[in-house]
């Protein structure tokens, strides 16, 4: 029996929409959708029927036999799993209120199931992995435009400019974004790329500065510095929409491109050929705003930065530049219905501080580590139980020891993953689900200019004992006692009422994988964006009203970062395009591409030490220390050393990937709490790691 | 026989993300081991201030007299009426003489199967019409399956 099943990937978080060629229950062919990628895949879309086959995955319910992290499982039944947690729950709720739940995923479109399951126990405390990633962005979008990070989309296919500070977008990999980018530069358009190293994306730009670690945000000063000087924005735009031009003005009026080039160690009039480019260019330039920039101390305020330059490119609902998201509302259409707006919010306030303590952030998922710090002060109340959803924190978040000492203060922790994480090794409960092509998911919304409906549909039955997540949530929610919120026994149910008031049916997804909501590009009126920016004044804020409120400034006076003392470097970490983080380092057939990362480190500095290609080195920070070759190059900054995120596991059972390589997130050590206190964001290069060539001679064995 | 296909690569819409080498394998349901085609890049070099390369695309060249046909001591290794060399599993015995023979080791070994394998330009697909996988399911569609034409 042969079929094509139209789904959703899952190999990262970007879920490309693909095809999949079944016979037999057995996957034959997974490609990109015909209809939006033309077939399209990337590496780790094609190797998801290795991780189908892949023993080295949790196949059945775990309990906890020993201490935390000895690696001693009990395999239980389903029934057992779920009434172990059901119980040890319930406890929890006996003794300290539902508040003290805390639940963490990693976003996405599917949301709504994780924050209805934790709001229906009655715990605020729903949050994510989005404080060691995006927040800052976020944040940054919010006090400028009143609309988050995914507000707008980028149509950067019309671009004559895309500028990138830092975001290695063709490593990354998003296939249709890419697919955007080549086809913008197959179109004669530019690509400005600023970075401390050189990347995939790097080669392929029409301009690369290079500059020292932590100086983006000099970088940007200089660049508005002379936007403004030269004339170069858009007059119009910023009369009619944005207040606070003039104080954006005055403040930049200190920042030259030649001081910013001395900065950043580049050349100056590298930035007004630069300047000058985009003033032609304009509208059609994109400054992306970044997508993981918890990185450095200002790293709030560089992506502020980047928003107004887009503002001052007046790209705003242009093509070419930054479309408004459109949702179903906007074609005429009914959105689907929620399981979390059916049930009564809790009005407790939030364990991590969001929302009172800190007013100024973004409610919805708040900020993760600061859960931690709950653990430990059990201020404002005790914290003590931490459900991971497919988030492995000890794999996103810096000090590893840091996060258990907190955690020992946690009753109960439960990993619900389809990989072993390390967070899922150290807890008390691992909860498998079944891989993205053994899964049915609820159907979702995708926002933009053309608006769809998107659904994952299972493509073959699980080779193991896992379920999919819309049932663990499920059997959760009716064993203690609040499944009347989750009204539905099957993923069929499920569908029908969440479609019940757009008219759809779930065999209206069977022609394309997707419901198309609209037919060509919905664009709002250009000359009447009023009420579109939800911001306090309804206008562009270049003078954030919120950030103000909250005594912080809307535009923060420049600070050199630290030069590394003798023999230390900044610890630089960033994507290869084979792995999606941790998720993938054990599938063998990416494992077999990239087997294990590096240490860029530049030749001059790797001379110093006595370091060539290839060589052992010591990465050690307070207490860690990692042993990596190391990777001698000249396109890396002499201040900063660079790997790849995502290595260095430590799961027995992930036999391809256990101590392969090294953990940045190991080394950083001391920056668990290191917010940013306008972005919320973690400053995650702000470690500095002394390298050494390491002591151990591969040369010489006994060998009997 | 003349080749009839080959397989170019717009190397200036290669990202070398190595999707190819992945899309091939997946097709053709190999372990750990064989890699059949793969993307290789000359070291970088700044031209105009921006350091770049050039990314190449190599599977098999299918020779228009190919050693390892000659060599292979059961005949399992063909070549067919339009160029493609390929390997009859059915006949291979996994004595890899066509791997020592070729100039570029092109012939693997599959632990798998205990047999040679190699790129056949995935003839079962391009006999139902399709196209290689790798050309396929290319990232940025930079990889293209080219018919030749006498001029």
């Amino acid at each position: 029996m042969s079929k094509t099943v139209w789904s959703m990937c899952g190999m990262c978080s970007v879920r490309c929409p693909i095809k999949v060629e079944v016979e037999d229950d057995k996957v034959k062919w997974i490609e990109g959708n015909p209809h939006i990628l033309g077939g399209a895949l990337c590496a780790k879309g094609s190797a998801g029927n290795a991780l189908y086959n892949d023993p080295e995955r949790p196949q059945t319910p775990l309990i906890r036999r020993g201490g935390r992290g000895a690696g001693r499982w009990d395999p239980v039944s389903w029934e057992t799993a779920i009434d172990y947690v059901g119980e040890k729950l319930e406890n929890i709720i006996n003794k300290y209120g539902a508040r003290s739940i805390v639940l963490s995923c990693r976003g996405g479109p599917f949301v709504d199931l994780f924050k209805a399951f934790i709001h229906a126990l009655g715990s605020p405390n729903f949050t994510n992995h989005d404080s060691a990633c995006g927040r800052n962005v976020h944040h940054a979008s919010l006090s400028v435009y009143g609309l988050g990070r995914k507000g707008f989309v980028y149509d950067i296919k019309n671009a004559k400019h895309l500028v990138l500070f830092g975001r290695n977008i063709l490593s990354s990999l998003r296939v249709a974004e890419v697919n955007q980018v080549m086809d913008m530069l197959d179109a004669g358009g530019s690509l400005t790329y600023v970075d401390v190293r050189q990347t995939l994306t790097g080669i392929k730009a029409t301009r690369f500065f290079q500059v020292r670690p932590g100086t983006d945000y000099a970088l940007l000063l200089g660049m508005i510095h002379q936007v403004i000087k030269s004339g170069a924005y858009d007059k119009e735009f910023v009369e009619k929409y944005c207040v606070g031009f003039d104080k954006l003005a005055e403040f930049v009026e200190q920042y030259t491109p030649e001081w910013a080039a001395k900065e950043c160690g580049v050349k100056a009039k590298k930035i007004l050929d630069f300047v000058d480019e985009i003033g032609e260019q304009r509208p059609k330039v994109i400054f992306h705003p970044g997508w993981m920039l918890s990185r450095y101390k200002d790293s709030f305020y560089a992506s502020r930065a980047l928003h107004i330059l887009n503002v001052l490119m007046g790209n705003v609902e242009t093509e070419g530049g930054q479309i408004f998201a459109k949702g179903p509302g906007d074609c005429g259409k009914k959105g689907l219905r929620s399981l979390d707006a059916n049930i009564p919010k809790p009005e407790e306030k939030r364990a991590d501080g969001v929302g009172w303590r800190y007013k100024h952030f973004d409610k919805g998922p708040g900020l993760f580590h600061l859960f931690y710090d709950a653990m430990i002060t059990e201020d404002p109340y005790p914290v003590k139980a931490l459900i991971c959803y497919r988030h492995d924190p000890f794999t996103c978040f810096p000090d590893i020891q840091a996060q258990k000492e907190a955690l020992d203060n946690c009753d109960l922790l439960v990993s619900i993953d389809a990989h072993y994480s390390e967070f899922g090794w150290y807890s008390d409960v691992i909860l498998p689900e079944s891989i993205y092509l053994e899964r049915d998911s609820m159907i979702a919304t995708q926002k933009g200019p053309k608006p769809r409906f998107i659904v994952r549909r299972q493509a073959v039955p699980p080779k193991y004992n896992t379920k999919p997540c819309w049932e663990i949530f499920k059997l959760l929610a009716d064993r203690l006692g609040v499944g009347q919120y989750f009204p539905y026994n099957t993923i069929e149910e499920l569908w029908e009422w969440q479609l019940e008031p757009t008219g759809y049916k779930i065999e209206d997804f069977d022609e394309k994988g997707f419901v198309p909501l609209a037919d060509k590009p919905v664009m709002y009126d250009r000359d009447n964006l009023e009420g579109k920016f939800k911001t306090p004044s309804g206008k562009i804020e270049l003078v954030s009203s919120k950030l103000e409120e909250v005594g912080l400034p809307s535009f923060k006076p420049y600070e050199s970062p630290l030069h590394p003392p003798k023999g230390q470097f900044r610890l630089i970490f960033g994507r290869a395009p084979v792995h999606a983080h941790s998720h993938t380092i054990n599938n063998p057939l990416l494992n077999e591409l990239m087997p294990e990362n590096t240490l860029w480190i530049n030749w001059r500095a790797a001379q110093k030490l006595g370091i060539s290609q290839g060589d052992l080195v010591d990465v050690m920070a307070d207490s860690v220390k990692a042993t990596v070759k190391a990777h001698v190059t000249d396109f890396i900054h002499p201040e900063a050393v660079y790997t790849v995120h995502g290595f260095g596991r430590q799961v027995p059972l992930q036999s391809r990937a256990y101590h392969a390589g090294m953990a940045d997130q190991k080394l950083q050590e001391g920056l668990l709490l290191s917010m940013d206190p306008a972005g919320g964001g973690l400053c995650l290069c702000e470690k500095f790691v002394t390298v050494r060539k390491s002591p151990r001679n591969p040369k010489r064995r006994v060998e009997l | 026989m003349m080749n009839k296909y080959t397989i170019y690569l717009n190397s200036k819409r290669c990202i070398g993300c190595h999707g190819c080498e992945v899309h091939c394998k997946a097709n053709k349901g190999l372990p750990v081991g064989p890699i059949l085609c793969e993307i290789t890049h000359e070291p970088l070099k700044p031209v105009r201030g921006v350091p770049k390369t050039e990314y190449r695309f190599r599977s098999c060249y299918h020779c228009e007299d190919p050693f390892c046909v000659r060599v292979c001591p059961t005949g399992a290794m063909q070549k067919r009426e339009d160029g493609i060399v390929f390997v009859d599993y059915e006949t291979c015995i996994g004595c890899m003489a066509c791997a020592g023979a070729c100039p570029w080791h092109i012939p693997q070994f599959n632990p798998d199967t205990g047999k040679a394998v190699k790129c056949d330009y995935c003839m079962d697909r391009l006999d139902q019409g399709l196209k290689p996988a790798c050309v396929t399911k290319c990232t940025t569609h930079a990889l293209k399956f080219v018919r030749l034409e006498e001029i």
